[in-house]
């Protein structure tokens, strides 16, 4: 086929600009937005993902990891004995006021495991070592958060609720979905920072023998210690990032924002190509009296829809590398995995082609007739 | 012989009961192949209605329109494409080229409806225009085109189907006298040597030294159904007096 929609796309430079814009906002508004969301989701349940046990045991019916309630540290001696059980080791998770030696607070909130087994402890250490946490009041934290804490150098010295805390090493990109950054510390520091009794837990981490049956673990588990709830890691996860991501809204509010950017993206190119449709209309016109079939019309304008789709794709790609590049050293990332940048490209695809739908509607009703009239 | 057009009592109307509106009423006449028959008749006569008819590109109200011997009053809107496509060829007042293709690309694209595709395609967009005289213009694009010369380019577009009717409506009303000359003589070189049937809707005077026969239409119906023959006479026809006044208003090449 000559290439007539080619030739009509790029033949009006000022309305294709349009197009390609309208594209490019709309794609970029959905992989912002989306991308916010899966960064969302991520940091909500990163912690409980990279935890590296198979089940949570948490407080009677807590919903989601920051609601923590107490309960006895004794109970991991039940779960150690299960049969099945590798590791059990109990864990704190508790809100705390970090101080900055220059006297500004932040809250933040503090995770307390087993540096020995490292269950629900930090993951990408870039500084510093993991085992340093056996030393009375040490902390990591996440460089992210470096300015937000006021430290960047092992060995700085602060202060949570009041009692003094050491940097003993720093990670990169654990984010915490709440504007409390995370600050990893031994099970037992971070009893006396957040003022636990020596008894007390928030949580149970469990890690199974390999090879064992994990439901028939858990429901072993759930029957032989009282008082609590036995999740898998990923319900757990689930559990967090529902709560956070439709419970309180946050998810909803990014995902209806992502909506909108497609529903203007829509707008924009079916405005656009409806435009060139009616630019040409004498043209499709001409193809009718030709002898051409509506759907050989339709392809003609599919075409323009699909080749507007591909440019503005291939420029909001470039545009969103930089956004999420930008978004890496922020406290809220935006996740572009390569599956959402295929995704996008179909969506692109069918929003342009959706789009085209309103002028594929004007071309069907065109009267040949109008060929003659000058 | 079959002619290569038969429309027998046709009639189109627009809109109903006093309000309609009756473009042509109970309209017969034949076109045979080799010929060219020039239509005319006042402005609001009904002569592009009878040539969009005629086309397959309007439906009548009642009566039939044989093409090739085929009835195409009675096909459906999705069926008439496929007549136009095998049967006829169109050539416009405005010339109707596709702006943004070059003259050989006008061509190819009536080529690509009927399915001739890439290099053979080029070839016979070449031909064709090498057949009106525009051999070396298949690269130009319309812009760059005289009017009798994007009037050639639609000429050698529409005979790319290899119709065996070509349909003209003021095909050199736009032009100046050499080139509308030159385009009349294209059309009856069709005619005469292709024994293609040709109709031309016209005010120019021009054309009736290149037609066969003139058919005259007056408020829908046709005034002498057998047509007369060109003659000194015909050039004092009210309308062709009219059009001859506004192409001395014409613009050149």
């Amino acid at each position: 086929m000559p290439p007539l929609a080619r030739r009509n796309l790029l033949h009006d430079k000022v309305r294709l600009t349009v197009t390609l814009t309208g594209i490019v906002f709309a794609v970029v508004l959905i992989i912002v937005q989306f991308g916010l969301f899966l960064g969302f989701t991520n940091a909500t349940s990163g912690l409980i993902k990279n935890s590296g046990a198979d089940f949570w045991i948490v407080g009677e019916r807590v919903p989601y990891l920051e609601r923590t309630v107490e309960f006895s540290e004794r109970k991991v001696q039940q779960v150690r004995a299960t049969p099945g059980v590798l590791l059990a080791d109990n864990y704190v998770a508790d809100f705390g006021r970090w101080k900055r030696r220059d006297g500004q607070e932040a809250n933040v909130f503090l995770l307390g495991f087993n540096p020995d087994t490292q269950l629900g402890g930090p993951w990408n250490l870039v500084k510093g070592r993991v085992e340093d946490l056996d030393i009375a009041d040490s902390v990591i934290v996440d460089r992210i958060y470096q300015e937000k804490l006021g430290v960047s150098r092992i060995g700085e010295v602060v202060e949570i609720n009041g009692r003094r805390a050491r940097v003993v090493g720093f990670t990169q990109g654990i984010r915490s979905f709440t504007t409390s950054p995370y600050v990893f510390t031994s099970f037992k520091n971070a009893q006396r920072f957040g003022g636990l009794r020596a008894d007390q837990a928030h949580y149970i981490l469990v890690k199974a023998t390999a090879g064992a049956d994990l439901p028939q673990l858990q429901r072993d588990l759930q029957a032989r210690i009282a008082g609590v709830d036995v999740h898998t890691t990923a319900t757990f996860a689930n559990m967090t990032t529902a709560y956070w991501m439709f419970t309180t809204g946050a998810g909803v509010a990014v995902l209806i924002a992502a909506l909108l950017g497609l529903v203007v993206g829509v707008v924009i190119v079916a405005q656009t190509i409806y435009a060139t449709t009616m630019d040409h209309i004498r043209e499709y016109g001409t193809l009718k009296a030709m002898g051409a079939t509506n759907r050989y019309i339709y392809r003609v304008i599919i075409e323009q829809a699909v080749t507007s789709a591909g440019i503005g794709y291939v420029l909001a790609m470039i545009v969103s590398f930089f956004v999420v590049r930008g978004s890496e050293q922020g406290g809220a990332a935006i996740l572009l995995p390569w599956q959402f940048a295929v995704s996008m490209l179909l969506l692109t695809m069918l929003m342009c082609i959706a789009a085209a739908m309103v002028s594929i509607n004007k071309v069907t009703k065109i009267d040949p007739a109008m060929v003659f009239k000058q | 012989m079959q002619p290569a057009i038969a429309v027998t009592n046709v009639t189109k109307t627009y809109g109903e009961g006093a309000a309609a509106v009756h473009a042509l009423r109970s309209v017969s006449l034949e076109v045979q192949r080799g010929e060219v028959m020039l239509l005319m008749g006042p402005s609001g006569s009904g002569k592009t209605t009878l040539l969009s008819v005629m086309g397959c590109i309007l439906r009548p109200t009642s009566g039939s329109v044989r093409i090739a011997g085929r009835e195409a009053a009675t096909l459906s809107e999705a069926e008439l494409p496929a007549v136009r496509l095998e049967h006829i060829g169109f050539i416009f007042q405005g010339f109707n080229l596709f702006p943004t293709l070059t003259a050989g690309e006008n061509v190819e694209l009536a080529l690509d409806l009927k399915g001739v595709r890439g290099a053979q395609a080029q070839r016979r967009a070449e031909r064709l225009l090498e057949q009106v005289g525009l051999g070396d213009k298949v690269r130009a694009f319309p812009s760059e085109l005289s009017g009798g010369q994007k009037q050639r380019v639609a000429i050698a577009r529409a005979l790319a189907g290899n119709p065996d009717i070509i349909l003209a409506d003021e095909p050199t009303a736009a032009l100046d006298w050499h080139s509308g000359e030159n385009v009349l003589g294209v059309l009856r070189h069709l005619a005469r040597t292709e024994q293609r049937a040709v109709v031309i809707v016209t005010h120019d005077s021009r054309a009736l030294g290149f037609a066969d026969r003139i058919v005259e239409i007056n408020d829908g119906r046709i005034v002498q159904p057998e047509g007369r023959r060109p003659h000194a006479e015909a050039e004092a026809h009210p309308d062709v007096l009219a059009h001859n006044g506004a192409m001395a208003l014409a613009v050149p090449a």
